[in-house]
């Protein structure tokens, strides 16, 4: 049975490269292949869960190793698999996922003459994921992980006809660099450490290791997450990736790559357990993103960009939790899965939308969507009513543990700080996700004809579009409930991550009963705000917040001002130095030579008399020395 | 002559030191500072006489020998050979072309001078054997019992490098003939092609009184032709102008000639002096 | 009189020839003034001959003689050679080797 782990990723990455390397004769049949792949992958994933499921607790992970990559004396780097409950989660969301969006593709990509290489990228990212949760050492991981930031940065520019694609999909790869940078750090430093990279070794010495290095180890990390992960500072490349196809910000940079940061944290945790103050930072920097994704989803009108900003913003209550150590790795993975469902979901049913709505993004001229597209309108309402927590759904049963770990952060003031935080998020998801459910589906119509005069006709779209969404209606409904029942979830990872039982400071039932009172306000005050009164079609001016939220709170004049400018800066006093400093050193060195030699080479003037004096002199000298050595 | 090679010098020959070292060295300076090569060669030819004088007095009498034969004998010569080849009047100029030059080869000179001089008188030569016993069975027969025997190699030696040296000379100024020699035919047309004297060129004037070879003829008009002279002669400038010297003599003669007679007229010139008369015809 | 004073005279004319080398355009005055020196040396060698009361002196000044004269032949025959190709026998104008 373990050695199907390899099959996984295997399945994949053949459809890959038949797709990419196959040529035009597979543009009919070729994303059949694709998906068949991805479902042969799932498949493979649910046979391995069975049999894991068993197996006794304790001894369910599974290890393959299929070749030594590098075998040099003291640098040991194999390719072998892991297995574990984790990594077995991840797969199954992955594959699972990652199935239902090729399927979900098939319809939506129809048009697209470029379909079969689209098949192609999806299945080389599938690949690459699989690789990066099922790796057995940091380094393979790497491999996985550059390899989904190569998808990502396919996929994002895929309509590279369009310059903003291909700008956002550069963005997104540089940005992506500065985290890869802080991930290829820390596995050097892991191995002038630890001597190897390979997960086991590494986790189970971390208790011998010093405090400063494993903090220099996790803040390493926890850059590498931030740049994978879109968390601030650097979050700039999420909004913008929405001008990728929407399938892809639906399973690329919603449900699986953009969580590989989450992974990175929660499989290190033995690292960040021993490192108080990279907790600390995790923390911050997913409490940070959490408002800061929320504030920008409130703001935006383009549906996928509110959305987007959703993504950051959910994934900052994963990264919290990560950061709180074993009281919130196993609900930083529940939410990850049910986010996965009901994010996947939301995405699928904007993409739905947009499809209907000839490639319109813009929620100021939706509207009353609900009678054209019920099936659309159901399970987005479904993944709606998720993501804002309400009781009994998905997100409910994984956010509101997320509040309660937060506020089980320490006995003092910043478990007051991160719970209120975590719990004034709540309330602001349920603003803009209630504003992006009434701006598209109720009031009326607001939609008009574009310059060519196409007045769109919402319609429901293809059953090969609409099924997956109703899948994942079905996931974001029940996933949550079920890990919950009985604590499952946490007990299946338990072998893995730990789990220690938060005690928050203020009781359970207190926190739930205001996280619901939180998300009513937030709903009721987008009601007011959206739903009680028409919506212009060209959006106010607003306040300065909304202003600056509309403009992801001036990350991108951020960025310009400190990095580029900074930058442009300082190459160009490093250009300075270089130029009067270091050139005026050496042309100075040279033209001191050359005055000295210009100088010298009058001696050299061909005269053969004149060289002749000079032999005749030096004689002279040398003979006076040795009669000058003689008389002392 | 043996008693030369004495302990001690006599009287004799610190006299004979004084007078011709002061030669030697008069002559070592005139061959720096003489102006044209054949003097300072020759002022060289008589240092070297001198040497060859001091060897016979320091008892190597062979070596005196061979210092006139050879050196003053072989090697001036030819070096007197060279200097009529390159010019033997070509005075150069001691003018320094060279910045500092003079002065740094005389300070270097002077100091080298001294320096020897200063290691001469420093060192321990108290010691002084003579050649009296060295010389007992004759100088040659010495020399010769050590070049045949001690020195053998070095002979043979030196009689390879006098024979490389001579091939070496031969290859240096031997110049190979690269094409034929033009005949005289091929000689003539060229000279019809470039235009130039066809015929031989004239020969120097001749005059009653001069007829030498440096005198250049006169063309129609009375002025004088160098064409008429040999090239060497025109090279040096050593071309004699004697026009405007016969008119003047020719008058001179005539003067002279009415002053004797008393008249003034001449009308007895004619009578006087017919050979001044022809010459004057021809010199118009 | 001692024999030294062949020594300081000795001294005295190499010391003109090398001024002579140093100073002088024409090769072939240069030339006589190396031959000078060289005769200068053969004193010493004579003196110390004399001095030391062997003839091992007087051997090596007959091979200096030898290899004077083979010297002579060679160089009087660069000096022809170089007066043929340049028309001048001064060392000055031998001055390629400059930049």
């Amino acid at each position: 049975m373990e050695n199907l782990i390899a099959l996984l990723v295997a399945a994949p990455l053949l459809g890959a490269a038949v797709l990419l390397c196959g040529g035009r004769r597979l543009d009919r049949g070729g994303h059949w292949i694709g998906t068949l792949l991805a479902v042969v992958s799932f498949a493979v994933g649910v046979l391995l869960f069975t049999d894991m499921l068993g197996k006794d607790p304790e001894h369910r992970a599974m290890h393959q190793a299929l070749f030594s990559w590098i075998p040099v004396e003291g640098f040991q780097a194999d390719v072998a698999f892991q297995l574990d409950q984790l990594s077995m989660t991840f797969v199954l969301l992955i594959t699972g996922v990652g199935s239902l969006i090729h399927v979900y593709s098939i319809g939506y990509m129809e048009h697209d003459e470029r379909r079969r290489r689209f098949f192609g990228y999806l299945n080389l990212f599938l690949a690459a994921m699989l690789l990066l949760v099922i790796a057995d050492n940091y380094l393979l991981l790497y491999v996985g992980w550059e390899g989904v930031g190569l998808a990502s940065y396919l996929l994002i520019g895929f309509w590279q006809h369009k310059p903003s694609a291909a700008t956002a999909a550069k963005k997104a790869f540089l940005v992506n660099r500065v985290g890869d940078m802080g991930l290829s750090i820390a596995i050097m430093l892991m191995f002038t450490t630890f001597g190897t990279f390979a997960f086991g070794p590494v986790l189970e010495s971390t208790s011998e290791t010093s405090e400063g290095m494993l903090t220099a180890i996790g803040l390493m990390l926890l850059l590498a997450a931030c740049g994978k992960s879109a968390q601030v500072p650097l979050q700039s490349w999420l909004g913008d990736a929405m001008e990728g196809p929407t399938p892809v910000s639906a399973l690329i940079h919603a449900a699986t790559m953009v969580t590989a940061g989450v992974y990175l944290i929660t499989r290190s945790g033995a690292i960040f357990n021993g490192a108080p103050d990279a907790q600390l930072a995790v923390v911050i920097v997913g409490a940070v993103t959490l408002l800061f994704g929320a504030i920008v989803g409130c703001a935006k009108d383009d549906i996928k960009k509110a959305l987007a900003g959703s993504t950051m913003s959910q994934i900052g209550y994963m990264i919290l939790a990560a950061g709180l150590g074993p009281i919130g790795y196993a609900f930083a993975i529940m939410h990850l899965v049910t986010h996965g469902f009901f994010k996947a979901g939301l995405f699928l049913g904007a993409g739905s939308v947009m499809h209907g709505m000839n490639d319109e993004v813009d929620m100021r001229k939706y509207g009353g969507l609900r009678k054209y597209m019920p099936v659309t309108f159901v399970t987005f309402g479904l993944g709606y009513l998720a993501i804002i927590g309400f009781p009994g759904l998905s997100g409910f049963w994984s956010k509101d543990k997320i509040i309660e770990a937060a506020f089980a952060y320490d006995d003092g003031i910043r478990g007051w700080i991160f719970g209120g935080v975590a719990l004034l998020g709540a309330g602001i998801t349920a603003f803009y996700m209630t504003r992006v459910m009434i701006m598209t589906f109720f009031g009326e119509k607001r939609w008009q004809p574009d310059a060519e005069g196409n007045e769109p006709h919402p319609h429901e779209s293809p059953r090969s579009m609409t099924i997956p969404m109703i899948v994942l209606a079905f996931g974001s409904v029940f996933a949550g409930g079920l890990f919950s029942l009985n604590e499952s979830f946490v007990k299946w990872l338990e072998p893995v991550t730990q789990f220690e039982h938060p005690h928050p400071v203020i009781s359970v039932p207190a926190i739930t009963a205001s996280t619901v009172v939180v998300l009513l306000l937030g709903a009721a005050l987008a009601y007011v705000m959206y739903g009680r009164k028409e919506v212009p079609v060209t959006a106010p001016r607003g306040s300065l917040l909304t202003r600056a939220a509309r403009r992801d709170l001036l990350q991108d004049d951020f960025n310009h001002v400190v990095l580029v400018r900074g930058g442009e800066h300082l190459t160009r006093s490093l250009v300075y130095v270089d130029h009067t400093m270091v050139d005026g050193a050496v042309n100075g060195t040279a033209a001191g030579f050359g005055g000295l030699s210009g100088r010298l080479r009058k001696v050299q003037n061909g005269f053969a008399r004149s060289y002749a004096v000079s032999m005749f002199g030096g004689t002279a000298i040398l003979i006076a020395a040795t009669l000058l050595m003689r008389a002392v | 002559m043996s008693t030369l090679a004495a302990y001690a010098t006599s009287t004799g020959e610190a006299f004979q030191f004084w007078v011709l070292g002061t030669v030697a060295v008069i002559g070592a300076l005139c061959t720096v500072f003489m102006k044209k090569a054949v003097h300072s060669a020759l002022c060289l030819a008589g240092t070297m006489i001198v040497l060859a004088v001091f060897y016979l007095a320091n008892g190597a009498y062979f070596l005196g020998i061979v210092q006139i034969v050879v050196y003053t004998g072989a090697i001036m010569m030819l070096f007197l050979f060279v200097v009529m080849l390159v010019g033997v009047t070509a005075a150069d100029s001691l003018k320094e072309t060279i910045k500092g030059q003079r002065w740094l080869a005389l300070l270097c000179g002077l100091g080298f001078a001294v320096l020897l001089v200063g290691g001469i008188g420093n060192a321990s030569l108290k010691e002084f054997n003579g050649l009296g016993q060295a010389n007992s069975a004759g100088n040659v027969e010495g020399l010769a019992a050590l070049i045949f025997t001690k020195y053998v190699f070095a002979f043979e030696i030196t009689g390879a490098l006098l024979i490389t040296a001579a091939v070496g000379a031969m290859v240096l100024t031997h110049r190979e003939r690269t094409e034929r020699a033009k005949t005289q035919r091929e000689l003539a047309e060229e000279r019809v092609r470039e235009g130039k004297h066809l015929p031989p060129l004239p020969a120097p004037g001749v005059y009653a009184r001069h007829n030498a070879v440096d005198i250049a003829g006169l063309l129609p008009d009375g002025t004088p032709s160098e064409l008429t002279v040999s090239k060497t002669l025109r090279d040096r400038g050593q071309i004699r102008d004697v026009s405007s010297e016969a008119l003047s003599d020719l008058r001179a003669l005539e003067q002279r000639a009415d002053e004797r007679l008393g008249r003034s007229g001449h009308a007895a010139s004619s009578t006087d002096d017919a050979a001044s008369g022809g010459k004057k015809e021809a010199a118009k | 009189m001692s024999p030294v004073n062949y020594l300081y005279l000795a001294a005295l004319l190499f010391a003109i020839g090398a001024t002579g080398v140093l100073i002088r355009r024409n090769a072939i005055v240069v030339f006589m003034c190396i031959e000078l020196m060289l005769n200068a040396c053969n004193l010493t060698l004579v003196t110390f001959s004399r001095m030391h009361g062997n003839l091992d002196g007087q051997i090596i000044a007959f091979f200096t003689m030898v290899v004077a004269a083979a010297e002579v032949v060679v160089g009087l025959a660069i000096i022809v050679s170089l007066f043929r190709s340049r028309h001048s026998a001064s060392v000055d104008d031998a001055s390629l080797m400059k930049l």
